[in-house]
């Protein structure tokens, strides 16, 4: 009883890590621009068959294909970014939120048929020649390839912040997020600001694809299901706070696994959505609710 | 302006002899079911309309009522209920669960509502389909016959309209509409935000249940979570937007329209339908907000004023 307790809560703050890189890149955007980009699972999910097909054609270590995976949905951030996104920076934040949120669907609709036209409807997934390999630490399995992806979310999650903290460009970003017009009026060049965090999002959105596609599995119709994970996190952790993306990553980790152990784990989904809707009736600012970025 | 209505009312009378006489020429079924599509949509993207187009609350949890009134009215009419009675049940429950998230959701404004209501429909889609995951098959399947099936979608469609252009003409839509464009203004005289759009949402609902019943009763087989999944409530939002959101006319063109691309992609270049549809979307929200009806009535002033520039005749200078 107290083996499974304990792997429960292992492999929730396992998983957990995992969550909060997919929210990561969602919450630094709109913590940032204050675009919610709804279409950040299908980001996520190109990231997936980015790294699928260079693990598959050059049959390197599936860790290794992030650089690629990173480049490439690099591009493609900065290419949705100029065709859309740009056109409403300007806005109203309420109709900002509104209308990226709609663009977000119509490009979500898009990106989740291409996929299917290109890569069709097959589940797939990165299967590591050390995919079965597990330690065992007083009775606990950690599974090697969860414990490789909490590293490199914690990885992520650092890098992040010190580049906020410790770069100019970085400082630029949060002091945008503080105050956009004061940032303008001390030089900062807010157009950039928001390009460069829209495509940092997307590339993080792409690292976190390849731990999907490494620890789970990818297909075309996945998109909606990680976005909503991504808004639950980052509801649960407060917007645009690495801390609380962090807290809220490992939260979500731990409730799943632990409604697994007690209920079944057909009801994960649904136990993270109600948390979700509780929490944007009752605290809508998030339990940790801070705007520093 | 009166000449103008009934010249509408006019026009969708014809439209309804015509569809309500196409089963008496048209024989073959393919063209049933394709018009049967149409009509779902005109109802679904109508009836979203209502709420997210006059009241203005993107609602994203479309499916989950489409999803409550064909389940509820699936399981009873196996169980021998005769079909009327299934589907008021259907439409009943919609009702219901439209009551029960209205409550908390309205306490939720702009995206928080919209996410919230994107999550609630997740949760139904998802627990229906852990609780019943088997393939559901109709009832009638000895005699199965689709005309009377379209007269229903025809029937529900017409009804759909019909109180959609109600509300908009009447002091509830005006209501709706002020709640959209400033809801602290329309609070402050006395228009009750909450309770013009739980109104909406309760109309919004009730077709979209009935939509759902008639769904059940077309369907031969299929898994009982298929109408809660979220392209329920996402086609038919890009339908009315594209259409023209907030209009009566705009979510029948929307429907019309993305059949009709369907149709034609599908026979030349597969299903890259839905990559067109979504681009079209995309550019609707960004560059024209009133989407085609808009579209079309910017051109018909602009050559307005075109025709009216030409001097025709000696010009009256002094009204006075």
């Amino acid at each position: 009883m107290l083996e499974s307790v304990s792997q429960t809560l292992i492999l929730g703050i396992l998983v957990g890590a995992l969550y909060a890189l997919v929210a990561l890149g969602l919450s630094l955007v709109f913590g940032v621009t204050k675009f919610l980009n709804v279409a950040h699972g299908e980001l996520l999910m190109f990231g997936g068959y980015a790294s699928f097909w260079v693990f598959s054609l050059l049959g390197i270590d599936p860790f290794l294909t992030i650089p690629t995976t990173l480049i490439a949905l690099t591009l493609i951030g900065a290419i949705v970014y100029q065709l859309f996104f740009v056109r409403m920076v300007k806005l109203p934040e309420e109709t900002k939120i509104k209308n990226t949120l709609l663009v977000g669907f119509g490009l979500s609709v898009i990106l989740q048929n291409l996929a299917l036209r290109f890569w069709s409807a097959d589940d797939r997934g990165i299967t590591a020649s050390y995919s079965g390999v597990a330690f065992t630490v007083l009775g606990v399995r950690f599974p090697l390839v969860r414990l490789a992806s909490l590293l490199t979310a914690l990885i992520f999650l650092l890098a992040l912040h010190l580049f906020l903290r410790k770069t100019y460009t970085g400082k630029a970003i949060r002091a945008t997020v503080q105050d956009w017009e004061a940032a303008t009026l001390m030089g900062i060049d807010i157009q950039r600001v928001y390009f460069l965090a829209f495509v940092l999002g997307a590339a993080l959105a792409g690292v976190a694809g390849t731990l999907v596609a490494v620890n789970y599995s990818i297909e075309p119709s996945m998109g909606l299901n990680w976005t909503l994970k991504a808004l639950i996190v980052m509801v649960l952790g407060g917007l645009g706070s690495i801390t609380g993306t962090l807290v809220g990553g490992l939260l979500l980790g731990l409730t799943e696994s632990v409604t697994s152990l007690l209920l079944s784990s057909n009801y994960r989904e649904v136990v993270g959505l109600v948390l979700f809707v509780l929490i944007l009736i009752f605290r809508p600012q998030g339990l940790f609710g801070t705007k520093e970025a | 302006m009166k000449r103008n209505a009934y010249a509408n009312i006019g026009l969708a009378v014809l439209a309804i002899v015509v569809l309500a006489c196409l089963p008496l020429v048209v024989k073959k079924d393919s063209i049933l079911n394709l018009l049967i599509l149409v009509l779902l949509y005109v109802v679904l993207a109508s009836s979203w309309n209502i709420l997210g187009g006059y009241a203005g609350q993107s609602n994203l949890g479309h499916a989950a009522f489409f999803g409550i009134g064909s389940l509820v009215t699936r399981l009873l009419w196996i169980l021998g209920w005769p079909f009327a009675a299934c589907m008021a049940a259907g439409v009943a429950s919609a009702i219901a669960l439209a009551l029960l998230i209205g409550f908390p959701a309205f306490k939720l404004r702009g995206v928080y509502f919209a996410i919230g209501t994107l999550a609630l429909a997740q949760i139904l889609n998802v627990t229906v389909g852990n609780l019943l995951p088997e393939m559901s098959y109709n009832p009638a399947l000895a005699d199965y016959q689709i005309v009377p099936r379209y007269y229903l979608f025809l029937a529900l469609a017409v009804m759909t309209i019909a109180a959609a252009s109600a509300v908009v003409h009447s002091r509830l839509g005006l209501g709706m509409k002020a709640v959209r464009f400033q809801e602290d203004a329309a609070e402050s005289l006395g228009v009750s935000a909450f309770k013009h759009k739980l109104v909406a949402l309760i109309f919004s609902a009730s077709f979209a249940g009935l939509a759902g019943g008639a769904f059940a009763y077309y369907h031969v087989s299929y898994y009982l979570n298929m109408p809660f999944g979220p392209a329920w409530t996402f086609d038919p939002m890009m339908m009315a937007y594209i259409g023209g959101a907030g209009t009566v006319v705009g979510p029948i063109i929307g429907s019309v329209f993305f059949v009709l691309i369907k149709e034609l992609l599908v026979l030349h270049v597969g299903e890259y339908h839905l990559v067109i549809f979504g681009t079209l979307f995309i550019l609707v929200v960004l560059f024209l907000p009133g989407g085609l009806v808009e579209a079309w009535e910017k051109t018909r002033t602009a050559l307005q004023r075109w025709t009216r520039a030409r001097p025709r005749g000696p010009v009256a200078t002094d009204t006075r």
